[in-house]
């Protein structure tokens, strides 16, 4: 059932160095990860091993309860692991919730402001600045909104527009669009792919829809639930852009949820 | 390898994107002209008085209490007329109402620390947020013995009990702001890379704002209602005559009618401070998040 345009990786640890993408300027390098939470349970990840190289769009893939929305808050530096370590080789990465989580007293463009002055940017550029992230998400002439005023998916955008004016090389994503409907996150899958390709950042990008990381992704990593591991990989050779409804994302998210079942029937037994 | 014949070009996705905005974008009710506000607002409050009027002056002609205890009325209002012409309403506001503002102020002062410790300092929150919110139901007329002993027939002892009300109100206001913080926001912050101070500058405290404000005006309700029992209770011609001592002369005079009309000016401020003051800033604050209520139809 496999696509020609695929290669299934079977391995269970991503071969470290064996591929320019992943080379040692990696912008995230993972290693030996573990997280406990509670002792006496399972750890919430167990023994991760990630890398993430220079405009590289990785897709973390899992059933809830994997530890997938950990490991991102842990590579956005917001927790400390148990053991093993992080690197990441830019200040600070952006991370874009599943949420928009803008702050509903600020207009949108405030709201990308804030993060423009988080960087210590002057008053003038802040404006042109968020004027043209604002542009970049195709929401010009809507930053005077108050969020309330905005859709959904305008909301998600305003969103993405504040994660980039954090100007970071690495761009995290916890199931950013899990709470849109399936048009709108068409739109916005179109939309991120642009952006991935224009400005060459590097997307970790956490999702557990097996579709949505078929049509984003150059890997897609498999996690197993309690202990989370990274149990499987795929490297896509797909071109992009590609919809979503494509043969060749059809038939790998075939096989990613066989396995993904496979990997949630063993918490039934 | 080139799958897909179906991939939107961009200039596409720029137009689909905009229908969807266009096409999903929250309709947001027009604001009601004055027309509709008078009759929806200014309207139903006036009839309510009219009626209200209207039954006591029933309740007069058909002398329901001997006239000295229930006064009709045309003679509040001729006692009412006169107290504002000779000058006396509006010394007592004046007097009363600077009193409550300096009380306030001071209030919000104190009553801002104490929150702000309260929230920095789990220690500090356990063992006096039981007290700050049992004081908050404590009348603060309570206090008005005790203030008389410690300070005397003194401006330091209307303070006292206007402070003692005030303040457990705006410090709960506060901290009920701040726990009400959805914790995703400080992690927005976090994630910006703001520091400390930006993250209560830019996060915190803005996002407090409604709760806060409730605070500030559950505080200023009750320092005018301690104001008012503190001015009733000490009288020294040291003090002046505020509203509360002007309603104490009515009653040592057995004067209904100077009772009734320096009731009325005690509700008139209390409402006009709220509509004045209050009710523009919490339409504001709200207006801005989108948390107006809904009007029904």
């Amino acid at each position: 059932m496999t696509h020609p345009a695929l290669q299934p990786a079977a391995t269970s640890r991503p071969p470290a160095g064996d591929d320019q993408t992943v080379a040692p300027s990696a912008s995230v390098r993972v290693t030996q990860l573990v997280q406990v939470f509670e002792r006496d349970h399972p750890p919430v990840l167990d023994r991760i091993d990630l890398d993430v190289g220079p405009g590289e769009f990785v897709c973390l893939l899992g059933a809830s309860g994997c530890g997938k929305s950990t490991l991102l808050s842990l590579i956005a530096g917001l927790g400390t692991p148990t053991s093993g370590s992080i690197e990441v080789t830019v200040d600070r990465p952006a991370l874009v919730f599943q949420e928009p989580a803008l702050l509903p007293w600020l207009t949108a463009a405030g709201n990308v402001e804030l993060a423009l002055k988080a960087r210590k940017v002057g008053r003038h550029e802040r404006r042109a600045g968020a004027e043209r992230l604002l542009t970049l998400v195709n929401l010009t002439g809507q930053g005077h909104k108050r969020v309330h005023e905005l859709s959904g998916g305008m909301r998600q955008r305003v969103a993405l527009a504040r994660a980039l004016a954090q100007d970071s090389q690495l761009l995290l994503m916890d199931e950013p669009f899990a709470a849109l409907d399936a048009i709108t996150r068409d739109a916005l899958h179109e939309e991120l792919t642009r952006l991935w390709s224009k400005q060459g950042l590097s997307i970790v990008f956490v999702t557990h829809n097996v579709r949505e990381a078929v049509r984003l992704g150059q890997r897609v990593l498999l996690m197993s639930s309690r202990p989370g591991r990274i149990v499987r990989e795929w490297r896509l050779e797909l071109s992009q852009p590609r919809a979503i409804e494509s043969p060749g994302v059809s038939a790998l998210a075939t096989e990613i949820t066989h396995h993904l079942r496979a990997e949630i029937s063993r918490h039934g037994r | 390898m080139a799958v897909d014949d179906k991939t939107l070009t961009t200039e596409d996705n720029r137009a689909f994107e905009a229908g969807l905005d266009a096409l999903e974008m929250p309709a947001l009710l027009p604001r009601p002209g004055p027309g509709v506000v008078f009759v929806r607002s200014v309207l139903p409050p006036l009839v309510a008085v009219v009626a209200f009027i209207g039954l006591w002056q029933l309740a007069y002609s058909v002398e329901l209490k001997p006239s000295y205890a229930l006064p009709s009325p045309r003679d509040v209002l001729q006692t009412f007329s006169q107290t504002v012409r000779d000058g006396r309403a509006v010394d007592a506001i004046s007097i009363s109402v600077s009193r409550g503002a300096l009380g306030f102020v001071a209030s919000l002062a104190v009553g801002t620390v104490l929150g702000l410790a309260m929230w920095r300092s789990r220690w500090l929150r356990a063992a006096l947020g039981p007290f700050v919110s049992g004081l908050q139901s404590l009348p603060s007329v309570a206090w008005v013995p005790a203030a008389i002993i410690w300070f005397g027939l003194s401006d330091a002892a209307i303070y006292a009990v206007v402070l003692l009300g005030a303040v457990p109100s705006i410090a709960n206001g506060l901290l009920a702001g701040f726990d009400q913080v959805p914790p995703l926001l400080d992690k927005v912050g976090r994630v910006l890379g703001l520091s400390t101070v930006g993250r209560i500058r830019h996060v915190l405290l803005p996002a407090a704002l409604p709760g806060y404000l409730a605070g500030l005006k559950q505080g200023w309700a009750f320092s005018w209602r301690s104001l008012m029992a503190a001015e009733l209770i000490t009288y020294s011609p040291a003090l002046g005559i505020g509203l509360g001592q002007q309603l104490n002369i009515g009653r040592e005079l057995n004067a209904m009618d100077l009772v009734i009309a320096s009731i009325v000016l005690i509700l008139l401020v209390g409402v006009a401070i709220e509509l004045l003051v209050f009710a523009p800033l919490e339409r504001r604050i709200l207006r801005a998040r989108g948390l107006t209520i809904a009007r029904s139809r």
